[in-house]
């Protein structure tokens, strides 16, 4: 009898499901994935298509070409971009870990005084957006000399991921519980042995988790590359795809797309295989 | 073996009583020291590259600073000039009207989206990783990507209006100054919902089921559990997004200044892409900076409100 109760009404759930929740959830996919969808499907259109009016704009009919991809590299500094992006990022994203590490230790374990009121000033750092301080920042970095050159960033960057990453750590380093290390200090190990032998180990995810968030963050960063350095050959992929594929009138919307593409593939591949600490991130920011 | 160590320890700490008792301030000024030691770095970039630029942006603002020219004290005369200035006004009004709507936009949806995610079962990974997406992709690409979307020619918005006999001409959407700002509302509001759907789903998970079971045995339907249970148990978690992301939606360079540079007829100009065109364009430093520090006395407000959440919500922890 049961069984025969249990059928249709796990039929009638399965579709009440699809009707109120796969369904609804849906556009938000669409709305979410398309513009990346379109980006490459553009990128790998033929010049002829993409500017036939009547073509549909979804799909490729006539062929595909790596056109623009070869226009890029050959014709524009387009792996110097990558190369520019890369080095930034891997630098200024080692320098704020290292620093972000040593100051989320003692603000999330040490009682020292102006302990709070550091902490309070990291959380407020965290919290001035890059766009308020472009201005003043721009004037320090000519005074520095270091104007026109990749320094400017791997400086710079610093100011907005080393909060973020003290602010992240603080929060990690505090869930791993302290009596391990004070153990350890009973036996004989000092602070320095403390956390890089118990307390690091342990907070690797967390680590891991502020150095692909660092990571990202330079990247992506945009502002102070397009005010701080203005050479051709200096840009980073987002400013350099940006400005230097748009002469006058002419938008090249085939290379745009093509350097779109390629400039957003390291970190969709990093979100990929890193999916569950950049959800951990995402939340840890701005709630902890 | 380690229970005897730690024994072993104690053993050594306990014959050792007197040295103890002298030791633990020693110990403890010897963290001190380490502590300093070890936040010095953090400290010493902060207030290189964070705070002495900001103070110079105030003394800047009060001065008649140019690109390479240090500038003389002129008082108030840049804020008095900005507020005497039509652009500016607008762009008091463009950035009110564009916040306002963009995170209104983003907190609806992004709890609709929370909602559902918290639901779903099969798929949940694959749906999760796309829907957060557009959040990681680097914005100047994806506000390309939209810039190209919306070119009225051959591309995909208008083609598909047509399509659907919903228009008959193309419509052109950047350089119509309403239709414009609707466009870098609705990029602003792409890019920004992924972080208000975890955040508000990571919030949802952590309200305890027997509230709502509690609730539902005794005759609330799912209309009045979601606002009897679920909005007021939310709202420590929507205060933090929604001030944190009014402070970083009042200061979004990147799509504006892609999309639009703030035209058409500076009806898009918000605080950073103005302060940009007047600071550096213009070459008139001390005029930016006021432009960017009349932002300041948002961001101070919002900063306390937001503190007082955080600590509220750790005090709950």
């Amino acid at each position: 009898m049961s069984r025969s109760t249990r059928g249709p009404s796990a039929w009638s759930n399965r579709i009440r499901r699809v009707f109120t929740l796969y369904l609804p959830v849906g556009p938000f996919v669409v709305f979410a994935l398309f513009p990346l969808y379109f980006m490459v499907v553009t990128s790998l259109k033929t010049d002829a298509e993409l500017y036939d009016v009547r073509a549909v704009p979804y799909l490729i009919r006539h062929g595909m070409t790596f056109a623009h991809y070869r226009l890029l590299s050959q014709e524009t500094y387009f792996w110097n971009w990558f190369g520019n992006s890369l080095l930034v990022s891997v630098v200024a994203t080692a320098v704020s870990v290292v620093i972000s590490v040593l100051a989320a230790y003692p603000l999330a374990r040490l009682r020292f005084r102006g302990a709070e009121a550091f902490g309070v000033s990291i959380f407020i750092t965290y919290l001035v957006p890059p766009s308020l301080l472009f201005l003043p920042l721009s004037t320090v970095v000519n005074r520095l000399g270091l104007s026109d050159t990749l320094w400017a960033l791997i400086v710079t960057y610093p100011t907005f991921l080393v909060p973020f990453c003290t602010w992240l750590l603080m929060g990690y380093f505090r869930t791993v519980p302290q009596e391990i290390e004070e153990c350890a200090m009973i036996d004989g190990c000092n602070r320095l042995q403390a956390m890089t032998r118990i307390l690091l180990p342990m907070a690797i995810p967390g680590i891991i988790c502020a150095t692909l968030f660092a990571f990202t963050l330079s990247w992506n960063e945009f502002l102070y590359s397009l005010v701080f350095v203005s050479p051709a050959e200096l840009k980073t992929m987002t400013v350099g795809v940006f400005s230097e594929l748009i002469r006058g009138d002419i938008y090249y919307w085939g290379g745009l797309m093509a350097g779109a593409t390629i400039g957003s593939l390291p970190i969709v591949l990093a979100y990929v295989f890193f999916l569950d600490y950049y959800v951990s991130g995402l939340t840890a920011g701005a709630v902890k | 073996m380690r229970t005897r160590t730690i024994n072993g320890a104690a053993a050594r700490v306990i014959a050792s009583g007197v040295a103890t008792t002298r030791g633990l301030p020693e110990l403890l000024k010897r963290d001190r020291s380490i502590a300093y030691q070890f936040v010095a770095p953090a400290f010493v970039l902060l207030a290189c590259l964070v705070a002495y630029p900001f103070v110079l942006s105030i003394w800047l603002s009060l001065s008649d600073a140019r690109v390479g020219e240090t500038g003389e004290f002129i008082g108030l005369e840049n804020f008095r000039r900005l507020i005497a200035n039509s652009i500016f006004r607008q762009t008091v009004q463009n950035s009110i009207l564009f916040t306002a709507v963009a995170v209104l936009l983003k907190t609806v949806f992004g709890t609709t989206l929370a909602l559902l995610l918290q639901r779903i079962v099969r798929f949940k990974r694959l749906i999760r990783g796309a829907v957060l997406l557009p959040f990681i992709v680097p914005t100047a690409f994806s506000t390309l990507v939209w810039w190209w979307m919306f070119e009225p020619m051959y591309s995909v918005i208008n083609w598909t209006l047509k399509a659907l006999r919903l228009i008959n001409h193309d419509i052109p959407w950047l350089p119509d100054p309403y239709l414009a700002m609707l466009a870098v509302i609705l990029v602003n509001t792409w890019r920004g919902l992924p972080f208000f759907a975890v955040t508000i789903l990571a919030g949802l998970v952590a309200i305890p089921k027997e509230v709502y079971e509690a609730a539902e045995s005794d005759g609330a339907g799912p209309w009045a559990r979601f606002w009897q249970i679920t909005v007021p148990l939310l709202k420590p978690v929507l205060g933090i997004v929604i001030l944190f992301s009014t402070i970083f939606t009042l200061a979004d360079f990147n799509t504006v200044y892609i999309l639009t540079k703030g035209g058409p007829m500076n009806m898009t100009h918000m605080f950073p892409t103005l302060s940009f065109a007047v600071g550096l364009q213009g070459g008139e430093i001390g005029q930016g900076a006021a432009v960017s520090l009349a932002l300041f006395p948002v961001l101070v407000a919002a900063v306390y409100f937001q503190l007082r959440l955080v600590r509220r919500a750790s005090a709950y922890e």
